[in-house]
């Protein structure tokens, strides 16, 4: 019986100080894996949408809280003029959250472009969605404030051969990014201005 | 039986090296030597669990029940991964991206427990300390030289960039016109290249 206790113990007291350990250098590292994933995986998608941008989005970026999040734009001058901004929205994809990078016009509301920068889809399948222009390119050109679904389920986009799932992700992540946009629009163009 | 300390630090640099003596770990060593600098990273990697590891498994050894010793020793290993993985999330990001799932599987990688079973917790800090310290460098050391070997044949040239700190680039090795072996750079390539280096490590250790 003593046996029995102290193997119990000594589990709890092990697994009671692993956890703690593991929770503090979580916290400890928040800041640096977000400015790590900033410009590793988002950098580059914004990039890639603001071809030709006059100023750096990333050093630009602002906040805005909506409600209870806060939401990072990054805003893109054209012109001498800061008419577009990036953001980031989420869609439940095949293996987990698919993030959308989304680039908007302010002066017309219509998509600059789309590009994937997470996901856990299937190599070669669904992560063409991230790979290969042919699903994001669709989005390019549209109002913004739509709802993008497949042809499939009676929308307008072309999904991915064999990755269904995925593309109906990407749809429904550019839906958020629609309808972030039309609660925030007046927010965001405001900050943007200044 | 009574091995000096230096003894017991070298042995995992030759006698006792993970992959090509112990043959043990092979997973990762070939899932990941596909650069010389992949390499390094996972050796790294492994050698910061093996250390903290043997230490802590050799402080609790007289603590840890013997029925329940192998749960303990994964709570431990299992741990130490999580704060490696959180801590190349954090200042290693492109590398950690690149050997992807390959760091959560240092948990099972035989080399960790092995040596926590069969030596951590028979022996004191010290001992454990030079032990973890000698084979987690060899086992760095063959990584490093395997995914060289499979680098060269695959891609004529070495290129590479260690902690943003270490950078190299060497191309053409055997000169611009050479046909590269891009099998290599594949898992049956591994298989063979590993063998090739067995074969050489035999015979050089015949006296």
């Amino acid at each position: 019986m003593r046996e029995l206790i102290k193997m119990v113990i000594v589990l709890t007291i092990l697994s009671a100080a692993s956890g703690g350990l593991l929770a503090a250098i979580k916290n400890g590292t928040v800041e640096d894996i977000e400015y790590q994933q900033l410009k590793f995986l988002k950098a580059p998608a914004v990039k890639q949408i603001f071809q030709g941008v006059e100023n750096d989005p990333i050093t630009d970026k602002i906040k805005i809280k909506d409600g209870e999040k806060e939401i990072t734009f990054f805003p893109g001058v054209f012109g001498g003029e800061k008419n577009s901004v990036c953001f980031e929205t989420f869609g439940k994809g095949y293996g987990g959250d698919i993030g959308l990078m989304v680039g908007v016009n302010l002066e017309n509301d219509t998509i600059m472009g789309v590009r994937v920068t997470t996901h856990a889809e299937t190599p070669g399948l669904g992560s063409k969605a991230k790979d290969s222009p042919d699903l994001v390119e669709q989005f390019s050109n549209l109002p913004i404030e739509s709802t993008f679904k497949v042809k499939g389920a009676g929308g307008q986009i072309d999904a991915l051969t064999g990755a269904t799932v995925t593309s109906a992700a990407v749809c429904s992540a550019a839906t958020e990014a629609g309808k972030l946009y039309a609660n925030m629009k007046d927010q965001i163009k405001a900050s943007v201005s200044n | 039986m009574a091995k000096s300390i230096v003894q017991e630090f070298t042995k995992g640099l030759w006698e006792e090296v993970p992959p090509f003596r112990l043959v043990l770990g092979l997973c990762p060593v070939l899932g990941v030597t596909t650069k010389m600098e992949f390499g390094i990273g996972m050796g790294l990697a492994t050698t910061f669990v093996l250390i903290c590891s043997n230490l802590l498994v050799s402080l609790l050894r007289n603590i840890i029940p013997s029925k329940v010793r192998i749960a303990c020793f994964i709570i431990i290993i299992a741990t130490f991964v999580t704060v490696v993985e959180l801590l190349m999330q954090a200042y290693a990001y492109e590398i950690f991206l690149q050997l992807g799932i390959f760091i959560p599987l240092i948990v099972v990688n035989c080399v960790v427990l092995g040596r926590s079973e069969a030596f951590a917790s028979k022996n004191n800090i010290v001992r454990s300390l030079a032990d973890g310290a000698g084979i987690g460098i060899g086992f760095t050391l063959s990584l490093a030289s395997l995914g060289a070997l499979r680098e060269v044949l695959a891609t004529n040239s070495l290129t590479g960039n260690i902690l943003n700190k270490v950078s190299y680039e060497v191309v053409d090795i055997f000169g611009a016109s050479f046909q590269p072996f891009t099998f290599a750079g594949q898992a049956p390539g591994a298989f063979m290249c590993l063998g090739l280096m067995l074969c050489a490590m035999n015979f050089l250790g015949q006296k």
